[in-house]
């Protein structure tokens, strides 16, 4: 079933933009009144509407689409003005934690989960998480690592998490702002039909970290092959959601251009988790029975670096 | 006024009465103004009302008296003392030991801080120190904690001792989670709840996770 969506008014934009992103997508009209309660939470319709509610996004987002105009018009010195970025349920932010996780190929992020509702609850709680968690992890995988060592003294290691959040935040919110820059740069060299708000990149990274959260805790298993199987399928996971994401809104600009951006996207992500692990996590040691310690340098046989 | 013409007040009969309306009960605060009284009378009234709220958090009931006179010399006095026993004397050169006081102190209080933040931002209709006042005192189960493993450390640093602590400390963990949701659940949205409490228990897990890896030297 594929007809045009004929929204009231305002959506002719965002129907240009899904259509331009999205060619073959299948768009459904709707033309039942917009009133449905706020707890949707189980989403009691028919399999099918579910479909069409997750294409174009959920009624709270049609409001606050229609009301667009006058969403964000508090002044930035007011209450008032933070709390629109904090205007998600719990259901929308499961939602959008699940659309992060598992990229439905062909389907943007922004345009589906986000729908001009960017919320800055995502982005910060799960990078905190994510500095916690990957805090705890790391002390935990040494503390079994080097558990059965004479000389090894367990030390709680708090530095770390300090230095874990300088890194996670830094990650989560100055790349998105690099990015944001050049895309608006390139916007005023080539018409890019695709164009993101700061606040839409701040929340695709954010959301897009969740995913580092299980494969931190994951990577207290000491095999060395297990963890660099879990990098490479968290990459590929959040990396894919990162690329559909952000290739509409280079692609139609010069083709090196295009593949250097989404590289770079890529590659920071591959530095950040690539990086988390040599940091925090000591490299598991092969088993050999332990020397009978020398007087002086028994330590350095037994520490092999990798 | 035509109706009116003919009324009038003869001069000699004289007004009189109370102007003043009498107050139904009269606290007993407004008789004597607090500043003459000793000074014993004045601690009392505070630690009085530290104690009650202390033993509101040891029995979570949904009581009202802790948001409404909400004060922060116990969450000051708790995070304080917690502060010091996670002092582990590690006084040697390893840069990574355990938390410096100072680190406990920015943790709880910025921790607590953003918490309520959080919870304002996303609607909620507690006030900033009300929300202050109900985390710092539902961290009174967990400087029980520490008490409690700093207890068990001095007998004995092996598996049996872990094992215990970490007994205490979930059970900790779990009580001020369940006291602080118990408090400050009623004030939130009903489609948010789940997104106020989260931050909550990562709060409350962070400082369980300080308590539980607490070693001494």
């Amino acid at each position: 079933v594929a007809s045009l969506v004929m929204y009231l008014f305002a959506e002719f934009d965002d129907a240009a933009n899904l259509l331009a992103a999205n060619p073959d997508a299948t768009t459904i009209s709707i033309d039942e009144p917009v009133e449905i309660p706020k707890n949707q939470h189980g989403r009691l319709q028919e399999p099918g509407r579910e479909e069409d509610d997750e294409l174009l996004g959920t009624n709270d987002s049609d409001k606050t689409e229609l009301l667009a105009g006058q969403k964000k018009s508090a002044p930035f010195w007011t209450f008032e003005y933070y709390q629109t970025f904090f205007d998600v349920d719990t259901y929308q932010v499961l939602d959008r934690i699940k659309g992060s996780v598992f990229p439905v190929p062909g389907k943007n992020f922004v345009r589906l989960y986000i729908r001009s509702n960017p919320d800055l609850y995502g982005p910060f709680w799960i990078c905190a998480t994510l500095v916690f968690t990957i805090a705890v992890s790391g002390n935990l995988s040494n503390f079994f690592i080097h558990l059965g060592k004479p000389t090894y003294h367990y030390v709680p290691e708090f530095r770390k998490v300090s230095i874990a959040a300088t890194t996670i935040y830094a990650y989560a919110w100055l790349v998105p702002l690099a990015l944001w820059g050049f895309l608006m740069w390139r916007n005023s060299k080539v018409m890019n039909i695709v164009s993101y708000s700061f606040l839409e990149i701040v929340c695709v990274y954010g959301y897009s970290l969740f995913i580092y959260i299980p494969t931190a805790i994951l990577w207290i298993i000491p095999q060395k092959v297990v963890r660099w199987v879990l990098v490479m399928f968290s990459l590929c996971l959040s990396g894919s959601v990162l690329v559909m994401t952000f290739w509409p809104a280079v692609r139609d600009d010069n083709r090196r251009i295009a593949l250097a951006t989404v590289g770079t996207v890529v590659l920071l992500h591959a530095l950040l988790a690539v990086g988390c692990l040599a940091y925090f996590f000591d490299a598991p040691e092969l088993d050999f029975p332990a020397p009978i310690i020398p007087a002086h340098n028994g330590t350095t046989v037994i520490t092999k670096s990798q | 006024f035509p109706g009116l013409a003919d009324v009038s007040i003869s001069e000699d009969i004289p007004v009189e009465g109370e102007i003043t309306v009498p107050v139904g009960s009269r606290s007993p605060d407004e008789d004597y103004s607090t500043l003459d009284e000793p000074v014993r009378d004045t601690i009392m009234r505070d630690l009085k009302a530290v104690g009650k709220k202390f033993v509101h958090v040891m029995y979570p009931k949904k009581s009202s008296a802790l948001l409404r006179d909400w004060d922060l010399w116990g969450p000051l006095v708790l995070c304080v003392s917690l502060a010091l026993m996670l002092q582990g004397g590690s006084a040697d050169s390893k840069d990574d030991g355990g938390p410096q006081f100072a680190e406990v102190f920015v943790i709880i209080w910025f921790g607590a801080v953003v918490i309520t933040l959080n919870s304002k931002l996303l609607g909620g209709t507690i006030s900033f120190f009300q929300s202050l006042c109900v985390l710092g005192y539902c961290v009174l189960p967990l400087t029980v904690a520490m008490l409690v493993c700093r207890l068990v450390l001095l007998a004995g640093s092996g598996t049996v001792s872990f094992v215990i602590r970490l007994i205490v400390v979930v059970a900790m963990f779990g009580w001020s989670t369940l006291a602080s949701t118990a408090f400050l659940a009623d004030s939130q949205p009903p489609n948010r709840k789940a997104l106020v409490v989260y931050p909550i228990f990562l709060f409350y897990f962070v400082i369980s996770w300080m308590i539980l890896t607490f070693t001494p030297q």
